[in-house]
């Protein structure tokens, strides 16, 4: 069941949301005053940009292309970064551009009959009502929040100079639909906040901001009308209407958005974009496989944590999984090809045997790829993966003036594998410190190469897998991973950057309590992510904005 | 898009103002105030210099770079004899640093952005105004793209440019998306003969100014951190509108200027890949340059940890200046030093591009200034000294060339310092701590 808003905007248009939405003044009870306000914003991602057009306008909308983007990973997230960004020229000017063309589809004569409201009396001139019903109905999808009767006017002005310009109301309605397209309401997640009077000192996000940071965060998207309509009626800043929406959203399918997300950003699925593991030395992985791979991973996430409802940390050593044939080919396991309705479908669920090495997140080609070399795999890389992307944790640079010239060095009889080479890195006392807390843990996953292919011999030598972890000794990754689900860390990890997810910034003194207390009842209960997102989004600090964290920003 | 069947004329053009804002328009360099060859202005003014930046990755290896004589008739090292057809033309500086002041080396990240932003930062997630945005508000220019900013590793997050502290500039990774992005829709062959301004894009240039004007009141309730990511997002927004602006107007006549073509691009991190997008991308952006539209680029060639590779070779650039043994024989790290001569080669394919583009008695080249850096003198060991860096072109002989400049212990930023004063850009100084720099160098100052 895909919820789709365009579907909702249909309805509205001629049912009840249109009437409360385009009556609906900017400072109505749910919306305090104008002198109170103080803003903050974060950059739309790429994929929430898209999930918007696609919500508001309807899949049938395309859209060609992403405007060039950097980001900047900060305290693990790249959501977190996001709110120290602003937009470039290049990216505003592909914005324009991606505006007009969205707008052109929107406007289009087939589409006229479901997107636009009403008709205007001669299609040749400005008709003001309509475009003003226009704006004020696609405005608030848009912005997230109603139009102002000022802005209703100034988009409605770029309306009239349009069709003065060019001639045709469906032309001016174009250029204020790319106006609000390219404006920093749409383009940023503004969050509003006012002062909050159940806690002098800080400030909370007014009921608009409550309804985009919950959908963000739980849906990866703009607020439904539903959503909405509680922002509207007030009924997001008490108890239970928040409750309310939580629940629906929550059980609704459209989770599973929220949650590739933000697994995506957690794991670093930024590193795909520059992946380039050579062919030549690795012929199995192919584009395919890395998109499959890609796929793997977050298919395998969400049907564990949202279709079984089961443990995050079993995730770490679970059996289950979803192949394709060419990744199966990949891990070398044989699986059977469906037929369906003449075609073949690409996924099949697979569960390894009992005694399989490949088990868990970290046995899949997408931990193992992205955190190797183009031409070899990397401990440190993969151990230094798992310390900060799982459990949080953070390795500082190495320091200047080493030779690391040994790890490399091939043609040494006496160093054929790399545990023998980076011996030299943990026995050098200025490395120690650093190398003994990530190399034990990538020398576990050295049974895989680069591409994840398994392997028992590196230059002819056998893989020594072994290490110890937190004073236990293991013998291979099977191991490591169940001792890495007992690690407290990894679920406190994942707490943690699921909350700064959200918020898309570092937690204050409050929420840091919060946030223990929280993972001390989820070890106990179970780390299930319904529980999980219910808890936070139903925490009040998630919505409160502090002195703290402003200034922090 | 909007539909192209509209009839304009001057009075449509005049309604179109939106709002009551008034569409300001760049000034133009109107065909009257130019020469007969398009070389100069009619008054004899030049034509203006144009500033562009080019990172390669890992520095070279110590020692093997450095020209023995100091000043003039240096002789070029084998290392970097790939420079000799522009030599002339260049300026080599050696012996430059990167001071930390105690700061953790953000390997393969602080040298750079200490050479671009003259600022080193305890952290690699803050990043401030690059030195080019500074020459471009000098410039203030009138032309289509303020600036373009391209990386030849497929990597959008390479590049080492930002207006403010808000994050560096994305790249262009693909020169197809380039070559659309200034030959497409939009672009005015300045040698045509009709010009016929298009009023959609004086509608889109008018929504445009009427989305600008939202900035006083969004400004008003910002925190005074988040005033400075919303003031570069309307700065970024009004950069669109004067290209938009730009494109209403009939550009002066170049004579150098010609579309360029392309081939095929096959983006990736193989030596070759690189090499191949590099040339795709300095056709490009010499060309541009050349017919008015940008005067400010920016090339890197890969990202902080560099990813070039040699054909099967497992290890990447950057971990090979790590792990590639020190040749007892040769004393130096092999397959390195050929990945660093490379990398001098295709710095000669971007300047000879440039100077290739012949503009009444001089080129491209000449009229430019091309400021060549890296994140590390010595990358095996993170060095932070003996940072090879290299200009080239005379910036409208602004500056003198042919040069070794030694420069043992001095701050790096005193290279961009000395081309910000070479281009107009008033101010005593530019840095902070020990990288703050006072005085260019002023043998290279013309």
């Amino acid at each position: 069941m895909n919820f789709r808003i365009a579907k909702e905007i249909k309805l509205s248009l001629t049912a009840s949301l249109a009437l409360v939405v385009s009556a609906l003044p900017f400072n109505s009870a749910a919306q305090s005053s104008i002198d109170e306000d103080q803003i903050t914003f974060v950059k739309l991602t790429a994929e929430q940009y898209r999930n918007s057009i696609r919500d508001i306008f309807g899949e049938s909308i395309q859209i060609s292309g992403d405007a060039a983007s950097s980001g900047v990973r900060v305290a693990g997230l790249m959501s977190v970064g996001g709110r120290r960004l602003t937009l470039s020229t290049s990216e505003v000017e592909s914005y324009e551009v991606l505006a007009l063309d969205i707008a052109s589809q929107v406007l289009s004569p087939s589409r006229r009959k479901t997107l636009i409201p009403c008709r205007p009396q001669d299609e040749n001139a400005i008709d003001n009502a309509c475009a003003s019903e226009f704006i004020s109905t696609v405005g608030l999808h848009l912005f997230r929040r109603p139009l102002s009767e000022d802005e209703i006017e100034n988009y409605n002005a770029m309306a009239r100079a349009a069709t003065d310009s060019l001639g045709g109301f469906y032309v001016g309605l174009q250029a204020a639909l790319v106006g609000m397209m390219v404006s920093p309401d749409f383009l940023f997640r503004i969050e509003r906040s006012v002062s909050n009077p159940e806690a002098p000192g800080t400030r909370r996000l007014d009921a608009w901001s409550r309804a985009s940071r919950l959908s963000f965060f739980l849906w990866d998207t703009t607020p439904n009308p539903a959503l909405l309509e509680a922002a509207q009626s007030g009924d997001l800043l008490f108890e239970d209407g928040l409750n309310q929406q939580v629940e629906n959203m929550i059980a609704s399918p459209r989770i599973e958005d929220g949650l590739r997300a933000f697994f995506a950003d957690m794991l670093a699925f930024d590193r795909f974009d520059t992946l380039d593991i050579d062919t030549t030395l690795y012929p199995k992985f192919t584009k395919n496989v890395e998109d499959d791979a890609r796929e793997q991973t977050l298919r395998t996430i969400s049907d564990h944590l949202l279709n079984q409802e089961a443990d995050y940390r079993d995730l770490f050593d679970s059996r289950k999984t979803f192949l394709t044939p060419a990744l199966a080919a990949l891990y070398g396991v044989p699986i059977p090809i469906r037929q369906e309705m003449g075609g073949r479908v690409p996924w099949v669920p697979y569960e390894y045997q009992e005694d399989h090495i490949r088990i868990g997140l970290l046995g899949q080609a997408t931990f193992l790829s992205l955190f190797s070399h183009p031409g070899a795999s990397s401990p440190t890389l993969r151990g230094k993966a798992v310390r900060e992307h799982l459990l949080c944790q953070t390795i500082p640079p190495p320091p200047g003036d080493v030779d690391f010239s040994l790890v490399r060095d091939n043609d040494n009889p006496e160093f054929r594998t790399v545990r023998d080479r980076l011996t030299e890195h943990r026995d050098n006392p200025t490395c120690a410190g650093c190398h003994m807390l990530m190399d034990p843990i990538g020398l576990a996953l050295e049974v895989f190469d680069a591409s994840g292919v398994y392997r028992t011999l590196e230059n002819g030598a056998p893989i020594d897998t072994s290490g110890e972890w937190l004073g236990q000794e293991y013998n291979d990754v099977r191991e490591l991973a169940i001792m890495l689900k007992e690690d407290p860390t990894l679920t406190s990890c994942l707490v943690q950057r699921a909350y700064n997810y959200g918020t898309a910034r570092e937690p204050t003194r409050a929420e840091v309590q919060w946030l223990n207390t929280t993972h001390s009842q989820l070890r106990n209960e179970g780390v299930y992510w319904r529980e999980l997102m219910q808890r936070i989004s139903r925490n009040p600090d998630f919505y409160t904005v502090s002195v703290e964290a402003s200034e922090g920003n | 898009m909007i539909s192209k069947n509209r009839k304009f004329n001057r009075r449509s053009l005049l309604r179109g103002a939106i709002h009551g804002s008034a569409v300001v328009m760049g000034l133009p360099i109107l065909q009257s105030f130019l020469n007969d060859n398009g070389t100069a202005f009619a008054d004899g003014t030049e034509l203006p210099p144009c500033f562009g930046s080019w990172f390669f990755g890992l520095g070279l290896t110590p020692g093997r770079w450095e020209p023995e004589v100091i000043g003039s008739n240096y002789e070029l090292p084998e290392h970097i004899a790939a420079l000799q057809p522009i030599r002339e033309k260049l300026n080599i500086f050696s012996g430059l640093q990167v001071f930390l002041d105690g700061k953790v080396n953000q390997n393969h990240i602080s040298g750079a952005q200490g050479q671009m932003t003259g600022i080193v930062t305890k952290s690699a997630a803050d990043y401030d105004e690059s030195f080019d945005a500074i020459i471009d508000k000098q410039f203030g220019a009138n032309v289509r793209f303020r600036t373009l900013e391209v990386a030849c590793d497929g990597n959008a997050s390479s590049g080492w440019t930002a207006r403010g502290k808000n994050g560096k500039t994305p790249c262009q990774i693909s020169p197809l998306e380039l070559y659309r992005r200034i030959y497409g829709e939009g672009f005015i062959d300045p040698n045509q003969a009709e010009f016929t301004p298009d009023p959609e894009v004086m509608v889109r240039h008018s929504v445009l100014s009427a989305v600008t004007e939202q900035r006083q009141k969004l400004m008003t309730t910002v925190s005074s951190d988040d005033r400075s990511r919303l003031d570069e997002y309307f700065t970024s927004l009004r950069d669109v509108e004067q290209k938009l602006a730009f494109e209403l107007e009939r550009p002066a006549p170049l004579p150098a200027c010609s579309i360029p073509l392309i081939g095929d691009e096959e983006i990736g991190t193989m030596v070759a890949q690189v090499q191949n997008t590099h040339k795709q991308f300095v056709t490009l952006l010499s060309h541009a340059l050349a017919c008015g539209q940008t005067r400010i680029f920016h090339v890197t060639l890969g990202n902080a940890f560099s990813t070039l590779r040699l054909p099967g070779e497992p290890s990447a650039y950057h971990a090979l200046t790590h792990e590639e043994p020190i040749d007892p024989e040769l004393g130096y790290q092999p397959k390195c030093k050929i990945i660093g001569e490379q990398c001098m080669g295709f710095f000669v394919e971007l300047l000879q591009a440039m100077d290739s583009i012949q503009e009444g008695e001089g080129t491209l080249l000449d009229r430019s200034v091309v400021y060549a850096f890296t994140d590390h003198g010595e990358a095996r060991l993170h060095s932070m000294k003996s940072l090879p860096v290299f200009t080239a072109g005379s910036a409208g002989g602004r500056l003198n060339t042919g040069l070794h400049v030694s420069a043992e212990g001095d701050a790096a930023t005193r290279v961009g310092f000395t081309i910000q004063k070479a281009l107009g850009v008033v101010s005593n100084r530019w840095g902070t701590e020990s990288n703050e720099v006072t005085t260019p160098f002023s043998e290279v100052l013309a």
